[in-house]
């Protein structure tokens, strides 16, 4: 059939370049802020992240090295002279230089390999790679000569944001503790659930007792449940308890909001598998537990992963349980979804931290993602899909 | 106690005892309460086998029933009281006083509060219809292209990055500078490029929050597309073929012959979208707090709940979402009653 559709060969061509269109479409923002998140704060208010991929003409202004410094100036014969590379000074590996002068109101005063008369009988020669040369009939004081470049340099990427927001312990508004905080609040509330929803599933799935179909549409109900009711009744509960706010409440929070989803899940699957194989469990003597351990948990592997995977981006990717549930007035429990919202009231405008506090937090779905991608696909099919 | 090692110690607790309970309630009921031998064994092997499902079921049942089915009937109950003081007791001392439809009245009163119904009602619209369309076009688009699966995963990508990701990711795009500086959002870069003034996007009343939505939009294309990009592969080849045999186009293969057949899958599509919808909270709070027009429902709650401590009306607001979800949950049980039968 393929070529039947296929032989409209135009059509193919829109239908390419169609997928093209929207998946860069679909990249292009994340792609921003990861580009982004590897600029330095000046280049990004300075050019769009679009531009940092390739080589830019930007205007710098460098200053050549301090007369004063020791072993800066050297003589030669009747000459003092200072040499080097105004690049290498500035830090940057390389660049183009087209035009520079020595003033701001004349930035282009001359074009690369020209000699400049300044004051005091000095000369200033400066060559496309960014060496330059100035001599002076007398020995120079004072701080080192500026110049103003035009110059195209290559894209150029640094570490240094992810250095400061996940290493630099003396960053208050580094994302490190956040980032164990989430970790804390991910795995015992995606662990415990499991546990709790597979014998249920089981129970639902293959026991017969009165009221099964009743509580199978209770669990369908409650899958749709807004959680914003159980804010305020759950806190009250918990502050009743003696819990408050803390881990102990996020973690149950958690599990009570993720069973229903994984009650359904786990029963559709268990429901699925052969009946012969429990029937000949049972016949030879097996009872329901050992059957729930020996059998269906191991043959129900595909649901559970699809499940974990969904919890686990549910709770890491959460902001409202955590703080309702979890984040006190001290603020040390504070998760990497909280941190964000907090930086992007107090730091709107500083990209460089935005952006690496997100992709902080971003790359570790994104990992789960790429890696059980089929689980995750599976399982939302076993979920929607009627 | 550092806070990973409680978490390592909850999990050994929480595991084991799940477990433990398990295992030594089934035990107890087959060895002491109905032992399987002397001379009634088979009534109590009978007996044992009506009790163990709730065995089962006792955890679950104690959690769903905690922290969801209860919640429901206390939020409507806090919705009808209002939460005073008590007069000389402690910080935390609080009297609930039944005050009717009070709270309702006075939220129906503030604008505020219509302000997020008209946002919530066009989000309703707006989200589930768009992420539905670009879903089944990039499902069919996609359906038979050799680099489908490499193009499928970078466009569902998205679902895997949280609201919190996708506000900051999406706020680069509108971001805005003043007239003559450069532009580093590229929706404003793109605007300038052709001669037009600078927006700041987000805080233009009515339209702010469209852009609001297409954060949602982008992220909920890709569950419907994976969604439907299943169905399509589900429809009988043979219909398509008959199609082509009878000279249909691609277009009427399309809208005659496959969406009729997966119309079904779409109501699911749409009406999970439509859940989303209704709670959808992280966005709004992240990119304006509601601020410049662009309130919704969960954040109005929110406010209510937490910035002005009012619980009535934040828990009559909560009830009004529950009332937005309750078709669908009907709808749901009702879907899934039948598939039991």
């Amino acid at each position: 059939m393929d070529n039947i559709a296929g032989s409209k060969s135009s059509l193919q061509w829109a239908v390419q370049l169609s997928v093209i269109a929207l998946v860069l479409l679909w990249l292009f923002p994340t792609v921003g802020l990861l580009v982004s998140s590897f600029r330095t704060a000046d280049q990004i208010a300075t050019s769009g992240w679009w531009k940092a991929m390739f080589p830019s003409e930007q205007n710098l202004v460098i200053r050549a090295a301090d007369p004063d410094d020791e072993g800066v100036q050297v003589q030669q014969g009747d000459l003092w002279v200072i040499e080097g590379n105004l690049f290498a000074l500035d830090g940057r590996s390389q660049g183009e230089i087209s035009v520079w002068g020595t003033s701001s109101r004349e930035i282009d005063a001359y074009a690369a390999g020209e000699t400049a008369e300044l004051k005091d009988g000095q000369q200033l020669t400066v060559e496309a790679n960014g060496d330059y040369r100035l001599t002076a009939p007398e020995q120079m004081t004072g701080r080192g000569q500026r110049v103003f470049l035009t110059a195209v340099a290559p894209p150029e990427f640094t570490l240094d944001n992810y250095h400061s927001m996940l290493l630099d312990p003396n960053n208050s508004e580094g994302m490190a503790k956040a980032f164990f905080n989430t970790l804390t609040v991910t795995i015992p509330a995606t662990v415990i659930p499991i546990l709790i929803a597979a014998f249920a599933a089981y129970a639902l799935a293959w026991m017969d007792f009165p009221g099964r179909a009743i509580l199978i549409a209770i669990v369908v109900g409650l899958l749709v449940v807004p959680l914003q009711l159980a804010l305020i009744p759950l806190l009250k509960f918990h502050n009743n308890i003696g819990i408050g706010k803390g881990y102990l409440g996020v973690w149950l929070a958690h599990t009570g909001f993720g069973l229903p989803l994984a009650i359904y899940l786990l029963r559709n699957y268990m429901a699925g598998l052969p009946r012969d194989i429990i029937e000949n469990a049972k016949v030879d003597g097996a009872s329901d537990f050992q059957i729930f351990t020996r059998i269906i948990l191991p043959l129900s592997f595909p649901a559970l992963a699809s499940f974990a995977i969904f919890q686990f981006l549910w709770t890491w990717n959460d902001l409202l349980v955590a703080k309702v549930f979890l984040i006190d007035a001290s603020g040390e429990t504070t998760v990497m979804t909280n941190k964000i919202v907090e930086l992007l009231g107090t730091r709107g405008g500083n990209w460089e931290i935005l952006a690496t506090a997100a992709f902080v937090s971003i790359a570790m779905p994104l990992l789960v993602f790429f890696a059980m991608q089929r689980y995750l696909v599976r399982g939302l099919l076993a979920g929607s899909v009627k | 106690m550092h806070p990973a090692l409680q978490g390592l110690l909850t999990i050994a607790i929480g595991v084991s005892g799940c477990i433990g309970y398990f295992y030594f309630s089934n035990l107890i009921l087959d060895r002491f309460i109905f032992p399987a031998k002397g001379p009634n064994a088979g009534r109590n092997i009978t007996r044992a086998n009506m009790v163990r499902p709730w065995l089962f079921l006792l955890p679950a049942i104690i959690a769903l029933g905690l922290y969801l089915a209860y919640p429901v009937i206390e939020t409507l109950r806090l919705s009808l009281t209002e939460r005073v003081p008590v007069p000389g007791g402690g910080p935390g001392e609080y009297a609930y006083n039944w005050v009717g439809a009070e709270n309702y009245v006075k939220m129906m009163a503030e604008p505020k509060f219509w302000e997020a119904m008209r946002n919530n009602m066009l989000w309703l619209i707006v989200v589930p219809a768009f992420s539905t369309a670009f879903g089944l076009l990039a499902a069919q688009l996609t359906d038979r292209l050799s680099w489908g699966n490499v193009a499928k995963s970078l466009i569902f990508m998205p679902m895997a990055i949280s609201f919190v990701g996708a506000s900051v990711i999406w706020k680069l795009v509108y971001d805005a500078r003043p007239e003559g500086q450069e532009q580093i959002g590229i929706l404003n870069a793109i605007v300038t490029s052709f001669g037009g003034e600078p927006q700041t996007w987000l805080t233009i009343p009515f339209w702010n929050s469209f852009f609001l939505m297409v954060v949602l939009i982008w992220i909920q294309t890709g569950f419907a597309m994976v969604i439907l990009s299943a169905a399509l592969r589900g429809i009988p080849e043979e219909t398509v073929e008959a199609a082509i045999v009878d000279g249909a186009n691609p277009f009427q293969i399309f809208f005659k012959i496959k969406v009729p057949q997966i119309k079904s899958t779409i109501m699911v599509v749409w009406t999970t979208i439509t859940l989303v919808v209704l709670k959808v909270f992280d966005i709004v709070f992240a990119m304006t707090n509601g601020q410049w027009e662009t309130q919704v429902l969960a954040n109005y709650m929110f406010d209510k709940l937490f910035r002005a401590n009012d619980w009535g009306i934040g828990s009559a607001s909560a009830m009004v979402i529950m009332l937005l979800v309750t078709p669908i949950l009907v709808w749901n049980v009702r879907n899934a009653r039948k598939e039991m039968r």
